[in-house]
């Protein structure tokens, strides 16, 4: 499998707090790359450095071979690369369906399909992917008087919808109903196998990342603490004592 | 459906009827028009795109200007014709004006979509206050500047050639100029808000941070949004231009805190974002202030600025809004009913 | 152009020139700096854009004027130089009650909405304001003629109005007292814990709403002390409002909120800016001028933004 995202030597810092020190990480084309860290670790700065939330201090990162720590953030999500928020972002003022149809690819579409309407197999593919996270029944509620669980849900079909190459999930099962937690992690596999979508998952949910990954990085005090399969993380002593508190 | 059509048929047939039963007040709706018109093109931009510009009289200044600079500078030296101000040296044939008319107002609408085109990418990296300062800035410095420009008569202002029609004939002419316009930007707009491209600019409304992260093409959906609602600002100004036939740069071509604040208001008295808001919101600011503007005695100024203090302070989501929230039904807006809720 | 070139010249051919501006600049941008950090300040703490911060100004500089015009206070035998310079704090009394009625009236009711809403609210303020003005004094520009002396320098590149230093003195202490008030006293301790977060300032037992009043009337004061200190040597028109408003937002723009050396290095370098531009193009372009700083420093803020991968909001 080749490497689609590759970041080598991404520093971070706000004033005088290092965010980020020296971080190199590779995410596998087709594959669950798992990111993880105790609170503060530098997980959500290093994924707001890949997507392009703000300036990195040194290093580069490069999506399918293309530097992009240097474009803005409507860029590299129109290269592919998508991310869903910890605190879900939808649009509240819109009913499902709504929110799924705006969700369309527009990087694929040139400036005369967006003055066309959304067509019949639109709708059909927002009603599937609603169908596919559960949510059908509510499609034409407005999407802000959904649970917190349910828009995370709906953001999630919504980056669905949006056909990218890479998803970063900044923790998908946080906020959800432990008993839909077994749900979600089946159709995050299952987007990953059925839809060819390479995800990037920040989680802090031990079990969920270990179920789900074929490798994992794990970050302390931003800087790189381990990585390897699921199974090598789990034995890794230094991973161990960074989540007891101990040094 | 068949009811709206009938609706709309209905609506049309008044329009074009207007001028003949009431022709005393033939001025009073076309300027009834001339409100339409800007209100739902700052809509397109302020409502569906949550850009709140106070700055869209630019394009009406700028489409005055443009509208007289085409029409003259087809026939004659503008430099010259401004100099000459109202003297009788240079005078247009029938054709002539109405070529110039033609010319005048479709150049007004392109030079000033043109513009948007190009100060679009520089304005549409300020947000929410610093995008409406900014573009209050604009239409000052364009007022201000333009007044310093001798070639276009400075600020004196610049003199339209003389209509050929008899003065009456030439008031339905400029009414069904303002309502054609009018009736284009309706049906434009209908069809535009109900397209993917409607859906986008809704959604940068809404949230543009996650509009940028889910690959919309932000800056150009924006810059071609404003564009579009420029060219139909600065026909309209053209066709005023055409109407006063002498205009001058502050008070009447680029009039920041007259027609510039009062297009924002009509949108907010109607309703914000909505296809019908922003020509019920005309309608209404525009016969409220023509039938009290006698009562006034010399404070009408005033009695505006106070109106305008109150539609914002008291009644912001304007009549639309209200209904909206009242009556969500009639906007196909569905929200989990309580009792529902407690059965799941 | 050919005019413009000349003018140019002559900054190099007479360097004095350059003194002149600097200085000329430096005593009407110290006016301007008063605006902008009542600006800053209403910003800061109620988050407010004010658009008829300029009407304040002008309002306060009629304040002033009518005192000395209406003649009541020389019949108790004071001189007009004496009224004049009664009319700052006269002013700023006046304009605190004004402010007082503004908040009480429409600028509570816009606090908790989206920021469009208080900056179209305030802009309704100011249109009335400038129609009330233009009622009340008519629409002829006013100044104060004062008898103070006038000093020239250089050959008589540099005049030096007594009044222009005198003003320039009095909106400095003005700044003084207001820096010390909000160090020092309970009340300044309260509108910059409110500032920082209203919500726990709230929480922590301070009456957020009387830190907001007294905010917005101290604002209102301030630009009204700088309207009497205006009119006493530059003129003033009802409509010349706006015109300040935009100068208060470049200079916080440019400056950043609650940057307070910044806001004074800006108004004074807005003030020389503006000096300089009238003499290169002319005086007929100082609205203009004024106005085109505005789109620059938005621009270069945009420029410095997008290098953080930002946009300005």
């Amino acid at each position: 499998m080749s490497n689609i995202i590759e970041a080598h030597g991404v520093s971070k810092s706000y004033g005088g707090v290092k965010a980020n020190t020296d971080i190199s990480l590779t995410v596998k084309k087709g594959g669950i790359t798992g990111l993880i860290g105790p609170n503060g670790s530098g997980k959500t700065t290093m994924f707001n450095s890949i997507v392009g939330y703000h300036p990195i201090d040194e290093g580069s990162i490069k999506f399918e071979g293309q530097e992009i720590s240097k474009m803005l953030v409507p860029e590299i999500a129109r290269l592919g690369l998508l991310r869903t928020f910890q605190q879900t972002r939808i649009y509240s003022q819109m009913n499902c369906v709504e929110n799924m149809l705006i969700s369309m690819p527009h990087r694929k579409m040139s400036l005369m399909d967006a003055f066309r309407r959304n067509t019949k197999a639109d709708t059909d593919k927002a009603e599937h992917l609603l169908e596919f996270v559960g949510l059908y029944e509510k499609r034409y509620l407005q999407a802000g008087s959904l649970s917190f669980g349910q828009q995370k849900l709906l953001e999630f079909a919504m980056a669905l919808m949006n056909e990218p190459t890479v998803l970063l999930l900044d923790e998908p099962t946080a906020g959800i109903n432990p008993t839909l937690i077994n749900g979600l992690i089946d159709r995050l596999k299952r987007a990953n196998t059925e839809f060819g979508i390479t995800l990037f998952i920040i989680e802090h949910n031990m079990r969920v990342i270990m179920n789900m990954a074929d490798h994992i990085y794990c970050l302390a005090h931003g800087q790189m603490l381990a990585e390897g399969t699921p199974a090598e993380i789990q034995d890794d002593q230094r991973v161990i004592d960074a989540y007891l508190g101990a040094h | 459906m068949s009811k709206n059509w009938i609706l709309y048929i209905a609506l049309l047939a008044i329009t074009v009827a207007a001028p003949f039963l009431f022709p005393s007040y033939t001025a009073f709706l076309a300027t009834l028009w001339l409100f339409i018109v800007v209100a739902q093109a700052w809509d397109m931009t302020g409502g569906q795109m949550g850009y709140n510009s106070l700055g869209n009289i630019f394009f009406y200044g700028t489409g005055m200007y443009a509208g007289a600079v085409f029409a003259i500078g087809l026939y004659y030296n503008v430099g010259e014709w401004t100099d000459a101000s109202r003297s009788e040296i240079f005078s247009f044939t029938a054709g002539q004006y109405y070529t110039g008319m033609v010319v005048g107002i479709i150049g007004a609408g392109l030079f000033c979509g043109l513009c948007a085109l190009i100060i679009g990418p520089l304005f549409f990296g300020l947000r929410g206050p610093y995008f409406a300062i900014g573009t209050l800035g604009l239409a000052i410095a364009a007022g201000e500047i333009v007044s310093n420009i001798e070639w276009l008569g400075g600020g004196q202002g610049i003199s339209m050639p003389h209509s050929p029609l008899h003065p009456d004939f030439e008031k339905v002419l400029i009414y069904f100029l303002f309502a054609g316009l009018g009736v284009v930007l309706f049906i434009f707009c209908k069809w535009f808000y109900s397209t993917r491209f409607g859906a986008a600019i809704n959604a940068i409304r809404d949230d543009e941070e996650k509009a940028e992260a889910m690959g919309i093409h932000t800056l150009r959906y924006k810059t071609i949004t404003w564009a579009i609602s420029a060219v139909f600002v600065g026909a309209a100004g053209a066709v005023s231009a055409f109407q006063l036939i002498h205009f001058e740069p502050l008070e009447t071509a680029y009039q920041t805190i007259n027609l510039g604040i009062f297009m924002v208001v009509c949108v907010l008295l109607g309703g914000k974002g909505t296809l019908w808001g922003p020509v019920i919101g005309a309608i209404l600011f525009h016969v409220f202030k023509e039938v009290t503007w006698n009562y006034f005695l010399g404070g009408q100024w005033v009695a505006l600025g106070l109106l305008i203090v109150i539609i914002v302070v008291f009644f912001q989501d304007g009549l639309m809004g209200y209904l909206k929230h009242r009556r969500p039904e009639w906007f196909g807006i569905k929200v989990e009913s309580k009792d529902k809720e407690a059965a799941a | 152009m050919d005019q413009i070139l000349t003018n140019t010249g002559y900054l190099f051919q007479y360097p004095v020139l350059n003194l002149a501006f600097i200085i000329d600049g430096i005593m009407i941008g110290s006016l301007f700096a008063l605006a902008a950090y009542g600006l800053a300040l209403v910003w800061g703490v109620m988050n407010v854009k004010n658009l008829a911060q300029g009407d304040f100004v002008i309002a306060g500089g009629y304040c002033s004027w009518w005192l000395v015009k209406t003649g009541w206070l020389q019949s108790i035998g004071l001189s007009d130089n004496a009224v004049a310079l009664l009319g700052v704090p006269i002013a700023f009394v006046v304009m605190w009650g004004i402010g007082w009625m503004t908040y009480k009236l429409i600028i509570t009711r816009v606090i908790e909405r989206d920021l469009f809403t208080s900056l179209l609210a305030t802009f309704g303020l100011a249109i009335m304001m400038a129609q009330i003005l233009n009622l009340m004094f008519g629409s002829d520009t006013q100044s104060l003629q004062l008898d103070y002396k006038t000093y020239s320098f250089a050959g008589g590149f540099i005049n030096l109005p007594m009044a222009k230093v005198i003003g320039t003195c009095m909106a400095a202490g003005l700044a003084v007292a207001v820096i010390i008030f909000m160090k020092r006293s309970r009340m300044g301790q309260a509108i910059r814990a409110t500032a920082q977060d209203s919500r726990a300032a709230r929480v922590m037992g301070i009456d957020t709403e009387k830190v907001y009043a007294f905010t917005f009337s101290l604002n209102a004061a301030i630009c009204g002390a700088a309207g009497a200190i205006i009119v006493m040597v530059w003129v003033i028109q009802p409509f010349y409002g706006i015109t300040y408003s935009v100068r208060a937002f470049v200079i916080v723009t440019a400056a950043g909120l609650g940057n307070l050396p910044g806001v004074i290095a800006a108004g004074l370098g807005i003030g020389a800016a503006e000096q300089y531009g009238a003499h290169i193009f002319g005086i007929g372009y100082q609205q203009a001028i004024a106005v085109t700083l505005l789109l620059i420093v938005l621009f270069f803020r945009l420029l410095q933004q997008r290098r953080k991968r930002q946009a300005l909001n």
